[in-house]
């Protein structure tokens, strides 16, 4: 039943929830950076990193495990709610930026004075970007309405499977190519960076790092849970319906455009949260952040971890990671290569990802026990099958 | 054009009798024509079967009371004047009207259970759907649909791994959950065995009476059992209405349907 929180999940969770939010900080903040345990700073930072990564993945878990909707441009409302923190600490630099102006140097560089003389340079949609609240409030609205607008778009029109892909991966690219442009006031190709404090505080001293790597740790755990608890209750089984039989669930008197809508708007603000506590602990966000590739690599990390389930896109992320951050040292060029063999892998091989490894074994093994003794019991594999279906 | 609007005149003072009324339809896709000038009269409480050869129309019938077509032309009622032309699936199937489909549509990945209780009758907004927990009185009401179509003893089996027949009555029961006036069934003997089929038989004279009920059928063994009015459609028109004996000794239909069937 799908009511249940399995044991054994709530143990690993619990586990894994205490290192990542207790142990690794205190180890950080605690012990002296010549001891063999201490976590540097810029670690932390970068494990922070990877969790708004994982939190993004649960967001894309939620659409294309559960509800069968597979987003190609999630990495869109990853970076809109980055931007939408990034204006603000943009703003916070003040006259501490290269140009001592009270603008953001990308302002003062492209002559933004001469735009927009009334403000002294700044655009006037940038000014409530002043007030951190503001901000933290458009980090979840501006990627629920973008998300709204074409979602309502979309399933309306009965948009769905390969052409929903397509689009939301064109959305994603048109982003993109806006925010390259100067004139659409975002900085351009640099995007935001140069972030001088966060709430008065200095961004880059190690405390402020640490409190950003456990409102990261902190939010996907609360991210998480909320995950199960959505998918524990009924609309969580109309999502999966939804998800396998379509028709049945339209057919049954359920407007399914209405619920796909509200889970993409739900992955979409999950997202944009993830994407502004990703912006801070690297210390920049660009466009480059929009390119579908960027979203299909998200994609790939939920293939590998497994769809479907609340862990593995956790794993998936914070693994995948993990990995490029040695390898792109390691063997940069062929990094590309590495992560399109890994997703063709687990399509053909592991379908349940690294989380349903176990699973498969245990199936490989039966199969083959099965085969040693089966010849007079032929019935037997039919029981077994069914009796563990019960089990579930 | 003139006699097509003359003829739901005529109608409209017996339509008050009828459950689901089709007049004049119309349908074509890409020039070919689906279903040409359709009459269809549904009395309440009836089952009704309706044969035809493959391409007849039968299921473009059904997508057009369901919503999921429009008709090009014609008059598709519900009750008392409720049209239904207007609407779409899940507004038609808030009416009361279920559909089965061809092939079992079930959630392979939820319990029978579960099934049946998505199925249930009730408010259907996202809203009622994140906070509703499941009542006693609707648990009731699951294991009564359950018994009905004879599947108590796997509730808690995933649909998945139920047999294509027990699949097929899974989707009946979900659409007794919904407690429509009209059912709509679209081959629901197909791909079982003669004993499933003769089950499934039953099962629909059961209903006979509290629902109204369409079913299409290619099985005449099974129509037969049924021995309920049959409507036989051919390119999209009503060719003959009766008996399951009037129907299959009339020369038009041994012409175009039963005679292959016969000689088969």
């Amino acid at each position: 039943m799908t009511q249940s929180f399995p044991k054994r999940e709530f143990l690993i969770v619990g586990i894994l929830a205490a290192i990542v939010l207790v142990v690794l900080p205190c180890l950080n903040a605690f012990t002296p950076p010549e001891s063999a345990f201490h976590v540097s700073t810029f670690s932390l930072s970068l494990y922070g990193k990877y969790l708004t990564y994982a939190i993004l993945a649960l967001g894309i878990n939620l659409l294309w495990g559960y509800t069968g909707i597979l987003s190609l441009g999630q990495c869109l409302f990853f970076s809109l709610g980055g931007y939408a923190l990034g204006m603000h600490l943009m703003l916070m630099i003040g006259r501490l930026g290269q140009y001592k102006a009270d603008i953001p140097d990308f302002m003062v560089f492209l002559e933004f004075p001469a735009k927009y003389p009334e403000t002294g340079g700044l655009p006037p949609h940038w000014i409530p970007f002043k007030s951190f609240w503001f901000a933290a409030l458009m980090v979840v609205v501006v990627p629920a309405v973008v998300a709204y607008i074409f979602g309502w778009l979309a399933f309306r029109s009965r948009i769905k499977g390969v052409y929903f892909s397509i689009l939301s991966q064109a959305l994603t690219y048109a982003a993109c190519l806006m925010f390259f442009r100067n004139d659409f006031t975002f900085g351009g190709n640099n995007g935001l960076t140069d972030f001088k404090t966060i709430l008065g505080y200095d961004i880059n001293s190690p405390g402020v790092k640490r409190a950003l790597y456990l409102c990261s740790g902190g939010l996907l755990l609360l991210t998480y849970l909320f995950c199960r608890w959505l998918t524990s209750t009924k609309y969580g089984l109309i999502q999966r319906a939804i998800r396998d039989s379509e028709n049945r669930v339209l057919f049954s008197g359920y407007a399914t455009a209405n619920f796909k809508l509200f889970v993409f708007v739900l992955a979409a603000i999950i997202s944009g949260v993830g994407g502004a506590l990703f912006v801070p602990q690297v210390s920049a966000i660009n466009p480059s952040e929009m390119t579908p590739a960027k979203s299909l690599e998200a994609v790939v990390w939920v293939a590998v971890g497994g769809r479907g389930n609340m862990l593995g896109p956790i794993i998936g992320a914070v693994g995948i990671n993990a990995f490029k951050s040695y390898a792109t040292h390691a063997f940069a060029e062929q990094w590309p290569y590495i992560i399109g063999f890994l997703f063709i892998f687990v399509t053909l091989f592991m379908p349940k990802g690294i989380i349903g490894l176990p699973e498969q074994f245990r199936t490989i093994k039966r199969r083959i026990q099965q085969r040693n003794k089966s010849v007079d019991t032929p019935a037997e594999s039919a029981v077994a099958t069914t009796s563990e279906g019960v089990a579930k | 054009m003139t006699e097509t609007v003359s003829v739901p005149n005529v109608a409209l003072a017996h339509s008050k009798d009828f459950i689901l009324l089709l007049e004049g339809v119309n349908k074509a896709f890409d020039g070919f024509k689906a279903i040409t000038d359709l009459n269809f009269y549904l009395d309440e409480g009836e089952l009704r079967v309706i044969i035809g050869p493959n391409g007849a129309g039968k299921s473009t019938m059904l997508d057009i009371i369901t919503g999921r077509t429009r008709p090009d032309s014609g008059k598709v009622e519900f009750g008392r004047d409720t049209d239904l032309t207007r609407l779409n699936e899940y507004q038609i199937n808030r009416l009361g009207i279920g559909r089965k489909f061809q092939t079992p549509s079930v959630y392979v990945d939820h319990t029978v259970f579960e099934n049946i209780w998505l199925s249930l009758e009730g408010s259907r907004t996202v809203w009622s759907t994140l906070f509703s927990r499941i009542t006693p009185a609707q648990k009731d009401r699951i294991y009564d649909v359950l018994k009905t179509v004879g599947l108590t003893d796997k509730a808690e089996w995933k649909a998945g791994l139920l047999s294509h027949g027990q699949k097929q009555w899974l989707e009946i029961g979900m659409l007794l959950a919904q407690n429509p006036k009209v059912l709509l069934v679209d081959e629901p003997a197909a791909g079982m065995t003669d004993e499933e089929t003769h089950k499934t038989g039953e099962l629909l004279h059961s209903l006979e009476g509290k629902h109204s009920i369409v079913v299409i059928e290619h099985d005449m063994t099974f129509v037969r059992q049924l021995a309920r009015k049959v409507t036989v459609l051919h390119q999209g028109h009503v060719l003959c209405e009766g008996s399951v004996d009037e129907v299959q000794n009339n020369e038009r239909v041994i012409e175009v349907y039963l005679g292959r069937k016969k000689k088969a």
